[in-house]
């Protein structure tokens, strides 16, 4: 089920007008600023389907800057967060690309600082709640049940350290993916559990070796 | 987990109980929170409906111009007693437009289920409240109603403008609201699921055509008239009238008419009212620069 609780459908709070174009925007560019770790130096964003057809006048480019901005979909500065990222030091392109995506509310984001740059796709799928369908063009699949996704080494071992911490928590995996880049270089694994996973479970997934970031996908 | 409105309606009787408690015990499985904490949640989500509705009673304006006050206008038009289609009505009609215009305005609303569509389920329920006196947690109660109905239509169909059209915005949000008034009038949850389908039934095929891309022409109106749906509707199942289409099918008639839309309808401004010679006239001035969309429009002229 894409829905889970009662507040995927009684909210989003936000900032109008529309829960997919700017709340969903909003939470999409949140994550992608969440899985970047900081504020980037340039994004470059781009929009398929309804999303190219009618972000201005939905204040989609408003919204998805100001989740790069970390800020929530009730943030009231959402409606300043260009002005914003340009005090900030945050260069923002906007494309639209002409594509037919498979969801109509479809969006990448291009993450760029001096260190590190990063590929988000994410779609809004109504309400307010989103998907991320795509990061650093690794394709994810996620079902709507709790997830977290781990970025690491690829290095032989890590699949088990990570899923021993789970064992002892009593966390059952339902469905688990791994894919990699190159041999030996980043990885990521995506998995899927039966109940939500606490933040002590996330800290000791943190501080395993050669594992990155950890985040949570779906709570 | 409830799966569809029959099973929903089925727990509901089988543990004597408000389709809003099934939600709510739902939601304590599913998120471990405890019935506090999802109470309180829900507490603070009225509490922005209401700040909303006020602040739209009183007047707001969008940057475009395109809408507000028309919530200013029927308070005061159903004050003067000349109101033809009784006072109860007007009003929730008047605060799901005063909600709808605080949205377009970019102010904070809550998403019932969407934003295109929040008027809805605040407007009957601040509405029917001066009539039911409801106590705060019923209040709430309403909320979950809703939220039950829309979990449904959400998981088997869509909410989204993008992917269903309107019908899955202000359709749903009004079978939402429908239902949430007959249960809060103290009818039973088979009669909430009538009035969910009675009021879905009227809004299958609605289009989603917002000029210039803006939530505002004519969703403000679509939730004006989504409001007005949804009190007939809950009106016909409290006096006993059912659906010869059981609720379940209708989400599906509701699912598969969104699937079969062409997109010039589906929130993309290219279809409708937003390809309306007004409307591209709008767009042009708004986003001050004639889109090469507007180039069919000047053929026509």
């Amino acid at each position: 089920m894409k829905y889970r609780s009662a507040f995927d459908i009684i909210g989003p709070v936000m900032i109008g007008p529309s829960s997919s174009h700017t709340a969903g925007a909003a939470r999409i560019g949140r994550v992608a600023r969440t899985l970047f770790e900081r504020q980037p130096k340039k994004v470059v964003i781009s929009f398929y389907g309804s999303f190219a057809k009618t972000y201005k006048g939905h204040g989609t480019d408003l919204a998805i800057v100001a989740g790069l901005l970390d800020f929530d979909t009730f943030d009231e500065r959402i409606p300043n967060s260009l002005t914003i990222a340009e005090e900030l030091g945050m260069e923002v392109i906007f494309q639209t690309e002409e594509a037919v995506p498979d969801h109509p509310n479809t969006v990448k984001i291009n993450i760029y600082d001096d260190k590190n740059e990063m590929e988000v796709v994410g779609i809004s799928i109504g309400g307010g709640t989103i998907e991320i369908t795509e990061i650093n063009s690794f394709k994810l699949k996620l079902s709507g049940d709790p997830a977290i996704l781990v970025m690491h080494q690829d290095r032989f071992g890590i699949i088990s350290c990570v899923t021993a911490v789970l064992s002892k928590y009593e966390i059952n995996i339902g469905h688990m993916e791994v894919a990699r880049k190159e041999k030996g270089e980043m990885a990521i694994m995506v998995i899927e559990v039966d109940q939500k996973i606490e933040d002590d479970v996330i800290e000791e997934l943190r501080g395993l070796s050669y594992v990155s970031r950890v985040i949570r996908m779906v709570e | 987990m409830f799966r569809n409105v029959a099973e929903l309606v089925m727990l509901a009787e089988q543990q004597q109980v408000k389709i809003a408690e099934i939600m709510i015990r739902q939601e304590i499985e599913v998120t471990g929170l405890t019935r506090e904490e999802i109470i309180s949640k829900m507490d603070n989500n009225l509490t922005v409906m209401e700040n909303a509705l006020e602040r739209g009673l009183k007047g707001v304006k969008s940057q475009t111009g395109l809408t507000g006050g028309d919530a200013v206008l029927l308070q005061k038009y159903i004050q003067s007693g000349k109101a033809l289609s009784g006072n109860l009505l007007l009003d929730a009609v008047s605060k799901a437009v005063a909600t709808n215009e605080v949205n377009a305005a970019m102010g904070v609303i809550c998403a019932t289920p969407t934003a295109g569509s929040a008027g809805v389920v605040p407007g009957t329920l601040f509405a029917v409240k001066e009539k039911l006196n409801p106590t705060r947690l019923e209040m709430i109660e309403f909320l979950f109603t809703a939220a039950a109905f829309g979990f449904v239509v959400a998981n088997n169909a869509t909410v989204s403008g993008a992917a269903g059209g309107c019908q899955a915005e202000v359709g749903s949000a009004a079978g939402m609201a429908a239902a949430s008034i007959v249960e809060m009038a103290g009818g039973t949850p088979q009669q909430a699921a009538e009035a969910m389908a009675i009021t879905l039934k009227n809004m299958l095929g609605l289009v989603c055509d917002p000029v210039a891309g803006l939530v505002e022409v004519p969703c403000v109106k679509r939730n004006a008239m989504g409001a007005s749906n949804a009190m007939t509707a809950a009106d016909m199942a409290l006096a006993g009238i059912t659906s010869r289409i059981p609720c379940d099918e209708v989400i599906g008639a509701m699912y598969a008419i969104g699937q079969s839309m062409p997109s010039s309808l589906r929130e993309t401004a290219e279809g409708g009212l937003a390809a309306t010679p007004t409307g591209r006239r709008l767009e042009a001035e708004i986003f001050g620069q004639p889109k090469d969309k507007l180039k069919d429009y000047l053929v026509l002229q």
